[in-house]
């Protein structure tokens, strides 16, 4: 079990797929659900909202990017390894349904979330907005993908190298300006969240955002990964990972993603020095 | 007999060598060292073999003490442990963390006018001798049935169901959600009072009978007990565990550093932390730490947390000494360890510093009042008595409620208004039929050896099921 089939790097790198076997996992699995994986017997827990899933080929797959030791160990693992542990599908699925115009905002590896649910916003017949964004046009992921799943699609980088020259809340903004949207599902970095949902506010759309918290086990059984929403402590992990945008403490979360800054830099560069080593 | 009971008592109440407090305040070895052989046999010479044993009565699993005592005097450490196999498939486990002082030592009769015979020692002398250098012997099985059970949860009950249901020639396979096998055992109780390598041994154990473990399975996401059923399995044993960390709800509670005991001890234990960066895991090492409640959870806690390096570790309790519902022994082995007490305290906000880390909290002097529904005295706010502790690490030790994440999705399981299972307490049976329950799931919060005792209770009603008829 675990085996990964099928690996592909993107955005130069910095962003890695795998298509794991996971056939349980798979056949229970919907879009917004995330999995536990678990590199090795010294590994640590990470969760990854799945990507895509394939219940007849029996697997999941997920889109990182390596952004630590543990990302990098992922990343170190070939086609015909495996996983050691990987553990779902956790969290509640995204309420899919029908409800006119939406905008799907994604930004960095956020956009392999949105994608799924995307792809299913348009077979229940919304009209689909899609609004992806990157630092430059190399970082950029899944555009065709995403493309096939809208009926329009707006590409933005920071620095201008492809698209539209400025951020995703721009072109939000031109949409929410001209047309009716009932809503915005916005995944990304919690700063291009946190904006997202400012802006939403305003035009008073309904958004969802999917937070990727720290956990541990993913069950509720810990509570590591609480965020308050509405004013009230809710377990990302149970609860979520998708809850209002509009009623998300983002600034909260974001310094709880901190937790672990100096240990997760420790560990970064001694894999790195191991790695040289060897 | 007046005699021969009084020459027994001349033989004191063996000690158990453990490693000095300084010492192990720093390291994740084993406190209690166990007894050597010679401690062993003094020690089961004590035992009086009663004729109407009432040390059996206080045993939730009703281990025939005085038979495994015996052998151990009579130098027969197998038969021992095989007698004590009879009833109980983890008695290296329960020799060390059961509370015999409330069991079965405080039943024996020796107890009424010095020191009950060492029960707890003695079970865990004779499985410790057997798993290192036992045979591998394995106790006869009864001829197989054909039928299936489902086992969710690889805690102490779930474990306990599986080792007698597949020594009553049942198929059983056990479902963990976890990576690793043994439920509370593993991710909860902590190295330096239970070695994991002992937990995984008695598992293996288990698998040597022909239990088959399936990890990674969170039953209730994975799979749903009626998939299960689907699948062929004809009964299903929920022991799942209560699960679902409280937290103190004071504002201030999500600042960085604040952690459920349960999240505290799954790392450092489940994830082995306190080996960062050899392990990936990272833990908050705190230079001033406190711990609220006085559970052997929050023990264990602030144990840790003097392991991993702390300076000063606070347990904070609104309550007074006399009420503490953790083991007196854990307390003393705290106590020795540096651990301070702030009782009659409890904690009204948390206070942090720019980036959202915690740095110390708010407290109130507390005086007790009348009993509650606990029957514990009610502990009241002195007015006025407003004060500051620096902390730059807290763990909420203050129990558990039940982790919904299986109940909801099972259809037809009846559950009381705190959200725990309701079983019959005579069988395990839930309101759906061929399912049992048991454990903290059942109960709430409680020990290791109550929830083996509930297993037990449910494995017979499931044999009799597999054999009979709901």
């Amino acid at each position: 079990m675990f085996e990964i089939l099928k690996r592909q790097e993107m955005a130069d790198g910095t962003v890695v797929l795998n298509e794991i076997s996971a056939p349980m996992i798979a056949k229970k699995a919907n879009p917004g659900q995330f999995v536990i994986l678990k590199a090795n017997e010294t590994g640590e827990r990470i969760p990854l909202t799945m990507a895509d899933t394939n219940p007849k080929k029996g697997t999941v797959t997920i889109i990182y990017q390596v952004v630590g030791k543990s990302t990098a160990l992922f990343k170190s693992l070939k086609v015909g390894e495996r996983y050691q542990d990987v553990i779902g599908p956790l969290g509640k699925p995204t309420k899919l349904e029908k409800v006119g115009n939406v905008v799907c905002v994604g930004g960095g590896t956020g956009v392999a979330v949105l994608h799924p649910i995307t792809r299913g916003l348009k077979e229940l017949g919304n009209h689909m907005a899609s609004i992806i964004g990157a630092r430059t046009k190399d970082l950029l992921i899944l555009e065709d993908k995403m493309r096939a799943a809208s009926h329009e699609l707006h590409v933005c980088t920071d620095d201008g190298s492809y698209g539209h020259h400025g951020f995703v809340t721009d072109v939000l903004k031109e949409i929410l300006k001209k047309e009716n949207i009932k809503l915005v599902v916005g995944i990304g970095p919690v700063p291009m969240m946190k904006f997202v949902c400012k802006l939403t506010e305003e035009y008073k759309v309904k958004t969802l955002v999917s937070l990727n918290a720290i956990m541990v086990d993913g069950t509720g059984m810990c509570g590591c990964c609480r965020v308050s929403v509405g004013g009230k402590t809710q377990f990302a992990c149970v609860d979520g990972p998708e809850f209002d945008g509009h009623q998300v403490d983002f600034d909260e979360l974001m310094q709880r993603l901190q937790a672990y800054l100096t240990e997760e830099a420790e560990a970064y560069e001694k894999h790195k020095c191991e790695c040289k080593a060897a | 007999m007046a005699e021969k009971a009084a020459k027994k008592e001349k033989i004191p109440r063996q000690s158990m060598p453990e490693q000095g407090a300084q010492a192990r305040k720093r390291n994740f070895e084993e406190v209690p060292l166990g007894y050597p052989e010679e401690s062993a046999v003094k020690e089961a010479e004590r035992c009086l073999q009663c004729k109407k044993p009432s040390c059996i009565d206080g045993c939730p699993v009703a281990i025939d003490i005085p038979a495994f005592i015996k052998h151990i005097k009579e130098g027969e450490f197998t038969k021992s442990v095989r007698k004590i196999w009879e009833r109980n498939a983890l008695p290296a486990v329960c020799g060390r963390v059961c509370p015999q002082e409330i069991q079965c030592e405080e039943r024996c009769i020796l107890g009424k006018k010095g020191e009950p015979v060492a029960i707890g020692n003695l079970e865990r002398f004779v499985a410790d001798l057997e798993r290192e250098h036992g045979k591998g012997d394995l106790p006869p099985k009864s001829k197989p049935t054909g039928k299936r059970v489902a086992v969710v949860g690889s805690g102490p009950s779930g474990l306990t169901v599986a080792g007698d249901l597949i020594l009553k020639g049942h198929e059983v396979t056990v479902f963990e959600a976890f990576h690793k096998p043994g439920g509370v055992l593993v991710y909860g109780i902590p190295e330096f009072r239970l070695p994991k390598e002992i937990v995984y041994s008695e598992v293996n154990f288990l698998e040597r009978l022909g239990v088959r473990l399936v990890c990674n399975m969170v039953v209730g996401r994975t799979v749903t007990t009626d998939e299960l059923f689907e699948e062929g399995y004809e009964a299903i044993y929920v022991g799942v565990g209560a699960g679902l960390p409280r937290f103190l709800n004071i504002p201030g509670e999500n600042l960085i550093g604040i952690y459920s005991a349960n999240e505290y001890l799954t790392r450092a234990n489940l994830m082995k932390a306190y080996l960062f960066p050899e392990y990936d895991t990272p833990i908050a090492r705190g230079k001033n730490v406190a711990v609220f409640g006085a559970g052997n959870v929050a023990m264990d806690s602030a144990r840790t947390a003097m392991r991993l390096g702390a300076d000063t570790v606070r347990i904070v309790y609104r309550r007074s000494r006399n009420e503490m519902p953790a083991r007196a022994a854990e307390i003393h082995h705290a106590e020795e360890e540096g651990i301070e007490f702030y009782l009659l305290t409890a904690p009204t906000r948390f206070l942090g510093d720019e980036n959202g880390r915690v740095t110390g909290m708010e407290c109130l002097e507390m005086e007790l009042g009348e009993p509650d529904e606990s029957g514990r005295r009610q502990p009241v706010p002195i007015e006025g008595s407003k004060f500051q502790l620096e902390c730059d690490l807290a763990v909420i030790a203050v129990g558990a409620g039940a982790n919904p994440l299986l109940t909801q999705s099972t259809e037809g399981l009846n559950l009381n208004r705190w959200g725990y299972i309701i079983a019959e307490p005579e069988t395990g049976k839930t309101s759906k039929k061929a399912v049992w329950a048991g454990g903290d799931i059942v109960t709430g919060q409680a020990t290791v050896i109550l929830a083996m005792g509930a297993g037990r209770t449910a494995s017979d009603s499931i044999h009799q099921y597999l054999t009979w008829g709901w």
